[in-house]
């Protein structure tokens, strides 16, 4: 197979339907996208997008309905077939071999540099460099995967799915991964790159929908609810389609009334994975009754914060006073019955026990107290009982609390922590990318979750790198920098822009400098 | 919806089997054999008098015993393949201790030896889980390894110091120990037959396990663990701990049968006592679905096969390791039901070559397809 160079000019699904059993999961689609356009797909969790374009790639088989590239109809059986006509795919979770480099992890996927006992892997170079020159899209050919940051290897994912000869682009949430730099870096180039390509974006995060793309679709329960110009509707118009209901994100109306200081941590200082001083003497305050939001590009240590907060990572020195008591190097057990609540950055692993039930997950930090076991025999009518009730405060939608949690959708999954978090009437609340890849409407309510208890007392610290979450929910925002508070300063002072240049690292003056593009890092640098 | 997921679920269980059941019957064919007469015999033989119920049923004791253990350890987490090491390390304690205290009665002696049985597979097993907790070193290799050390243990003891003082005077020297005192023996279910008690301890301790499992904290702490490592972390949960705990089970049930086999079958260590229960204990945890609900008629069913091939041998001139084979076609079955369960690909990849395998003419007339 010989990559297609043949100018893609149009795709064009019609009818498609595709039924699994008990769900239809895509109602008489019909869309087209053209070259030099952006078609941007938007719809909330389980709407249908993602089987929608794993038929365009010849995963799936749909059960009607026609596809067809330039006028002629086409039946693909794998995404080989849909290679060949010139349309691929980037995943949102990136499909490379971390110890291979880029050169290498374009090989694997293209044959014609596979001869006989020898792989061309100079050719492979070759092909990245004349692709990456030609969309502005710079890679070194000889780097490791692993040496890349996320903004760098989704570049070698669009330079590899432009190598392999596609010219219609299909991009999954590529932008879920991303820091707010790499993001507006992405969609810069990306619009660079349209004149010879045909791009289908696919997203729920509409700013990003609507500084990119010419036309947009709107899926809802597997059918296409509206279609038009983005240029001609404003993104609320737009959530509001998506979602069925008119969606307006809850706010901090912060009355500046702030409680007692509740955890003060001082001078902490905590190794990362690779034994480097990822958290160098950090401080910080949380009183009570206020949202504190720390604000960062990912990989400032965050997660190693987090992770000291809850025990599960040890403290090299500096402490961690809650309540006046010092819970560094405490057990994971001991912080949790002093009265901290946690929802961990990867719900599915850290929150959840994905094959247990959702009444089950609900007791997971509570099996053991009086409430749910009496003599170490579980009190499985308590049990369900507490389920019930939480399932109605959260709205968890679930077929019923026996089911699996780990079959749930994002929000729901979300839910499920949050309510099992604050029903057990915690303190204290850390938050770690609380609305990470879900849906509006459970963004909607977890928000507004964290801001009702704000309000009966509650401190909690909300880890965030969605600038607009931090800024809606918090009280105070701290900026972190390479294992520092760079900043703290009060949400009403605090800006896109100036939030911005402090997560780059640089210094503050007041007033804030415009433009705001100064807080891009030069493109390729974001690695250190 | 719950309903049609289950039997849906068990109908590409059951059609893997037959794949498996299929590609048996290649090597089968492979060495001139009739495989629908193996089958035949291995299946129906076994269950064709009441002599050989029994024989099926002596087999399934220690096969459920050593499934339920490793149903525990799967559950948490941890890969338990040394329960044949277990077992042999069972054997010796209560052989030495039944040995040790002859004059005891009944009535103290046996739950003595049986106890000290479960001891010395748990210890034997918890070895393995500590050094998984403590040193991550790999279970599967230690519990593996740990075998290879037990049975030279066994051997050693069995031609040293525990060798039957009678064989040396006899000069035959069969590596064996003495016959247990009396009191130790397990009481025969069926006259005529070697059909023991050890059955009743075996579902008893199933109803246990289930117990233990589904309606304590410590079951609940323990599947947690296993299921989710990262999330009970979180939740407070010394997942390393239990870890331990669960080998300890684990190695205990093993150790359990194999107290249960010299007490109820053999009366005295011999060599090849574990005789591959170790392992055939893993298929039978899995294919029972590592519930003990599944792994009572699971040690049942692998009962018929061990004997079953047995009897292939003398009718069919089959190699009884045969079932060896059939026992690895299984987990294979079993393992591949599963990633083809998990992935909705191939199950969309299947379907389609299934609708080709119907003629058009066919789909049309039925109609309703969409």
């Amino acid at each position: 197979m010989t990559a297609a160079l043949e100018p893609i000019s149009e795709l064009k699904l019609e009818g498609i339907t595709k039924r699994f059993p008990g769900v239809l999961a895509c109602d008489d689609i019909s869309l087209q996208v053209r070259r030099g356009e952006v078609l941007a797909l938007v719809g909330e969790n389980g709407a249908g997008k993602t089987t929608l374009m794993n038929i365009i790639m010849g995963l799936y088989r749909p059960d009607s309905g026609t596809l067809s590239v330039n006028g002629e109809a086409v039946h693909f059986r794998a995404p080989g077939d849909a290679y060949a006509r010139g349309i691929g795919m980037v995943h949102q979770h990136f499909m490379l071999v971390p110890n291979m480099t880029v050169a290498e992890n374009l090989a694997l996927g293209l044959k014609e540099l596979h001869h006989f006992l020898r792989l061309d892997i100079k050719g492979a170079a070759r092909k990245i460099r004349e692709i990456s020159e030609r969309y502005e899209l710079p890679v070194n050919p000889d780097a490791y995967i692993w040496q890349l940051s996320v903004g760098e290897q989704q570049r070698v994912e669009l330079v590899k799915t432009l190598c392999l000869g596609a010219r219609l682009l299909i991009l999954d949430e590529p932008t879920s991964a991303l820091t707010p730099q790499e993001t507006d870096d992405l969609i810069e180039r990306l619009q660079r790159m349209t004149s010879e390509l045909a791009i289908i974006f696919i997203s729920h995060k509409l700013n990003e929908v609507k500084a990119l793309s010419d036309r947009v679709s709107i899926l809802r329960h597997g059918a296409v609810v509206f279609n038009g110009q983005t240029a001609n509707h404003e993104p609320s118009e737009l959530a509001a389609l998506m979602t069925g209901h008119d969606v307006t994100l809850p706010r901090n109306e912060g009355s500046g009334l702030q409680g007692t200081p509740l955890l003060t941590v001082k001078n902490l200082c905590v190794r990362g994975d690779r034994g480097n001083l990822v958290l160098n003497r950090l401080d910080l305050e949380l009183r009570a009754g206020e949202v504190l939001g720390v604000a960062g590009v990912s990989g400032n240590g965050q997660r190693e914060f987090a992770d000291a907060l809850a025990g599960l990572r040890p403290v090299e020195s500096g402490e961690i006073f809650f309540e006046g008591r010092n819970l560094a190097n405490k057990t994971p057990r001991e912080i949790i019955d002093a009265g901290m609540g946690y929802v961990p950055e990867d719900r599915q692993t850290e929150g959840i026990v994905p094959s247990f039930s959702v009444k089950d997950n609900l007791i997971l930090k509570d099996f053991g107290s009086r409430q749910f076991s009496r003599l170490s025999f579980l009190k499985r009518k308590e049990i369900d009982r507490n389920a019930e009730q939480l399932k109605e405060r959260f709205d968890v939608r679930c077929p019923s609390t026996s089911t699996a949690t780990g079959s749930l959708s994002g929000g729901n999954i979300q839910k499920v922590i949050l309510a099992r978090e604050i029903a057990r009437g915690p303190k204290a609340l850390v938050a770690v990318y609380p609305t990470r890849g879900i849906d509006m409407g459970a963004q909607e309510f977890i928000h507004s979750q964290l801001l009702d208890r704000r309000r009966e007392g509650i401190g909690i610290i909300l880890i965030s790198e969605e600038l607009e979450e931090v800024m809606n929910l918090s009280d105070r925002i701290a900026v972190i920098y390479k294992g520092k508070i760079l900043k703290i300063l009060p949400a009403v002072e605090a800006t896109r822009e100036r939030l911005g240049i402090l997560m780059a690292g640089l210094a503050d003056t007041d007033p804030p400098p415009t433009p705001a593009t100064a807080a891009l890092p030069p493109a390729g640098a974001t690695h250190e | 919806m719950n309903k049609q997921k289950v039997l849906y679920g068990g109908t590409v269980i059951v059609g893997f089997s037959l794949i498996a059941a299929l590609l048996v019957a290649l090597v089968l064919l492979s060495i001139g054999a009739s495989p629908l007469q193996t089958y035949k015999t291995i299946l129906t033989g076994p269950l064709s008098d009441l002599f050989g119920v029994t024989e099926v049923l002596v087999r399934a004791v220690p096969l459920l015993l050593v499934g339920l253990g490793i149903a525990i350890s799967f559950r948490s987490g941890i890969i338990n393949i040394g329960a044949e090491g277990q077992i042999q390390m069972g054997v010796i304690a209560s052989t030495a201790v039944a040995l040790a205290l002859p004059g005891l009665p009944r009535i103290y002696l046996l739950p003595l030896v049986l106890m000290a049985g479960a001891l010395a597979g748990a210890l034997w097993g918890g070895i393995a889980g500590w050094l998984r907790a403590r040193l991550q070193v790999n279970e599967i290799l230690s519990t593996v390894m740990l075998n290879y050390i037990a049975a030279q243990i066994y051997t050693y003891l069995l031609r040293g110091p525990m060798l039957d003082p009678n064989e040396l005077e006899m000069g035959s020297g069969t590596p064996q120990s003495m016959r247990l005192p009396d009191a130790v023996i397990l009481d025969y279910l069926v006259p005529g037959t070697r059909l023991h008690t050890g059955l009743i301890l075996a579902l008893v301790a199933a109803v246990l396990v289930w117990i233990l499992l589904w309606k304590t904290t410590l079951g609940y702490r323990m599947r947690a663990a296993g299921a989710g490592a990262k999330a009970a972390r979180y939740a407070g949960i010394p997942v390393e701990k239990y870890l331990v705990v669960a080998m300890l089970f684990a190695g205990g049930f093993a150790g359990l049968a194999g107290a249960v086999e010299v007490t109820g079958v053999h009366h005295r260590a011999i060599e090849g006592i574990s005789s591959g229960y170790g392992f055939a204990g893993i298929v039978v945890a899995l294919f029972g679905a590592l519930h003990p609900g599944g792994i009572i008629p699971s040690a049942a069913f692998f009962g018929v096969l061990l004997i079953g091939a047995d009897m292939t041998q003398r009718t069919a001139r089959v190699p009884a390791n045969m079932v060896l084979v059939l026992q690895g076609v299984i987990i294979l079955a079993i393992v591949s039901a599963q990633s083809f369960l998990r992935n909705p690909y191939a199950q969309e990849r299947l379907l389609r070559w299934l609708q080709g395998l119907v003629p058009a003419a066919l789909r049309s007339r039925k109609g309703t397809q969409p």
